[in-house]
């Protein structure tokens, strides 16, 4: 699904620097572009920069400069309650684990993103909110856990009910932070199956990083971070 | 807004242990704060209700405050005696309509008996101005006429016509009193007032006298032999003036322990005596007028202003009660925004999937002092029932012990301020791990450093 008015890739960044405060250059992003429905693979190991490089793309951090233009949205003139709406919106995000709320059932975690926002929760159309969630549980193969507590449920369930909740209401970017590094090989081949499945029935572009190569071929496009940052390289030198 | 509330109700369920705790401080320190407003409202208007419409108290020259607590309240003895002669020329006096003779100093079976005209029937006023009134029989008219206050009817299973023998000052405690000197009959049961007046027996001065004349004849002038005033209350007499008596009880406070006897040397003597003045104007002149008398030395006071000497005089305890009530507010206060702090660390991470599903900082925010709101919301209800709950179920006991009845009441402007200040600092107390945790989820972004 294409946001409408606004064409472009559905990523799209530019001579892109970032820094924790005063801190050293943590990412030099000459470039990087992203078209829509494409299944990215972004490669590298950990402190390269990549959870920044997500938090960015998400808009929980702001770029120091440059360009970052995501779903044709400019992130860089955005405000920071922009750029959470936006998110909550446009983005589902999958972290390595510990994805859920430990107070909610799997059921309230999936709904959080449509509670949050309006916008997120229109996107459903005429389908109720009930429906979407049972869908997608079908689709992740969870729908007989949805009203357990999610601390009750195994990693490899959570992960899963994390991937439905970023998945409901057609969300237009995937972004995954690792989500199988905490599963056992069978269990993150299931998932990477389920995810990829939900993904192109919702028509939205994944954005998926791992420090797990090995995970590359299954996607369209492979990735390397440490080969895109000039700062990690620089560090390496 | 639902959602966060949801978020933040949910949130504190999850932690069943911390919450409780939390919600427990706050009720116990609302609990004290209301408790300490509560008693001391109660306590006001329970004395200052026991006794209106009467303009002077008038008695032996001593202290304001022993004269009125001892001769209205039954609270420790009066001030010593007044000779019956002395009461007859004032009561003549012009500007006085009314005056009803007081003489106490007997009991039975812990309950004060009151030596009286009918005239405090007619003119003793309770509460909002309420007459006393008999829930059945008639007032006292001769000396054998005994009228009972309702708890003493109801205590001691007295209905009307019931036979009362009364003991005289100290012997009473020591249960000589039980001898069948100068019988009484019960004429008439008041109703309940919630005053002291609930707790004594009314007889006429004759009856006193001649209970007196009675008691004396039988113990063969025992009494005017005993070493006399200078006996403490309680006590233990001279073992020949009663001989196989046990020894009186030590039970302060459980039941009136009649002060000194001031009948020995005059038959006939008061204790004190009530003044209703035809004008206030009249009231301020009679006072010092009274107070100023040469022939015998006399104190009068008029029972709202020594009363108000009393609130001033406990003005400090009353502070310093409230002080700790206000500390005790701050230490359960404090003890939620530790629960809340330190439970930042182990929630940065739902802090974090917050923000992944579009959560702003200011939600965080709001979620913390929802929670901390919530807590001291839940608190404030909790110290509420407990106060009211509590002064109910001690209600009783607290009359029984100290003759105060204390009504229950509905927390007045006073207390819904306290109120609303303690609610404000509840929400002012989670703006601070709600800071922090606004702080670092911006710092976190998506990643909290674990």
């Amino acid at each position: 699904m294409t946001v409408p008015g606004i064409p472009g890739p559905a990523i799209a960044i530019e001579k892109l620097q970032f820094a924790y405060g005063n801190g050293p250059r943590v990412l030099d992003l000459p470039s990087l572009v992203i078209e829509r429905g494409a299944r990215v693979f972004l490669h590298g190991p950990s402190g390269c920069g990549k959870t920044t490089l997500l938090g960015i793309l998400a808009g929980v951090l702001h770029a120091t400069t440059g360009a970052v233009r995501v779903l044709g949205h400019d992130l860089m003139a955005m405000r920071g309650g922009q750029r959470d709406a936006f998110r909550a919106v446009h983005i589902g995000y999958v972290f390595q684990q510990f994805n859920l709320i430990p107070y909610l059932s799997a059921y309230d975690n999936i709904a959080l993103p449509c509670r949050l926002d309006a916008r997120r929760r229109a996107r459903l159309g005429s389908t109720s909110l009930d429906s979407a969630i049972t869908d997608v549980a079908e689709q992740l193969d969870i729908a007989d856990l949805l009203q357990q507590q999610s601390t009750a449920l195994s990693v490899g369930q959570q992960q899963r009910v994390a991937a439905a909740r970023a998945l409901l209401a057609a969300p237009d970017l995937v972004i995954c932070d690792e989500p199988t590094s905490s599963l056992d090989t069978d269990r993150r081949d299931a998932f990477l199956a389920l995810l990829a499945a939900s993904v192109s029935r919702a028509n939205a572009t994944l954005l998926f990083v791992s420090h797990d190569a090995s995970l590359g071929a299954r996607f369209d496009t492979q990735l390397s971070l440490p080969q895109l940052n000039r700062a990690a390289r620089l560090d390496a030198a | 807004m639902n959602l966060l509330l949801a978020l933040a109700w949910r949130s504190l369920r999850n932690r069943p242990v911390t919450s409780i705790l939390t919600v427990a401080a706050v009720a116990l320190s609302i609990t004290l704060l209301l408790g300490v407003e509560q008693a001391r409202r109660g306590m006001r208007d329970s004395f200052t209700g026991t006794i209106r419409g009467t303009d002077l108290v008038v008695g032996a020259r001593g202290g304001t405050l022993q004269l009125l607590l001892g001769s209205v309240f039954g609270i420790g003895s009066p001030t010593g005696s007044v000779p019956y002669a002395t009461y007859e020329q004032w009561a003549k006096h012009p500007a006085i309509r009314w005056t009803v003779p007081l003489a106490i100093g007997d009991s039975h079976r812990g309950f004060r008996v009151i030596g009286t005209t009918p005239a405090l029937f007619e003119f003793w006023r309770y509460r909002s101005a309420g007459r006393l009134e008999l829930a059945e029989g008639t007032v006292i008219a001769t000396d054998h006429d005994v009228v009972l206050g309702s708890e003493v009817a109801a205590k001691l299973g007295y209905a009307l016509n019931s036979a009362v023998t009364v003991g005289h000052g100290l012997n009473a405690v020591a249960g000589l009193g039980d001898h069948e000197t100068h019988p009484f009959t019960v004429v008439g049961i008041l109703r309940q007032t919630f005053t002291p007046l609930d707790r004594a027996l009314f007889v006429t001065l004759d009856g006193i006298e001649a209970m007196h004349q009675a008691g004396a004849s039988e113990m063969g002038g025992a009494v005017g032999a005993m070493p006399g005033a200078d006996v403490p209350p309680g006590a233990e007499p001279p073992p020949t003036a009663m001989p196989g008596a046990p020894s009186p009880p030590a039970m302060p406070g459980a039941a009136y322990v009649p002060p000194v006897n001031i009948f020995q040397d005059e038959p006939r003597a008061l204790s004190a005596f009530l003044v209703g003045t035809k004008t206030r104007f009249e009231t301020l002149r009679l006072q010092r007028e009274i107070n100023q008398f040469k022939t015998e030395p006399l104190t009068a006071v008029i029972p709202g202003v020594t009363l108000a000497e009393l609130w001033r005089t406990l003005g400090a305890v009353e502070g310093g009660l409230r002080l700790v009530g206000a500390l005790t507010i701050i230490v359960g206060l404090i003890g939620m925004l530790v629960a809340l702090y330190s439970s930042l660390e182990a929630r940065r991470r739902e802090m974090a999937v917050l923000r992944a599903v579009g959560a702003r900082p200011g939600m965080i925010v709001s979620l913390l002092v929802l929670e901390s709101g919530l807590l001291t919301l839940l608190g404030c209800a909790l110290g509420v029932a407990l106060t009211l709950g509590g002064f109910a179920v001690a209600q009783s006991a607290i009359e029984a012990r100290t003759g105060v009845h204390i009504a229950v009441q509905v927390p007045g402007p006073l207390e819904w301020m306290y109120i609303g200040v303690v609610l404000t600092a509840g929400v002012l107390v989670g703006l601070v791990p709600a800071w922090r945790a606004y702080r670092s989820s911006l710092a976190d972004g998506l990643s909290p450093r674990l």
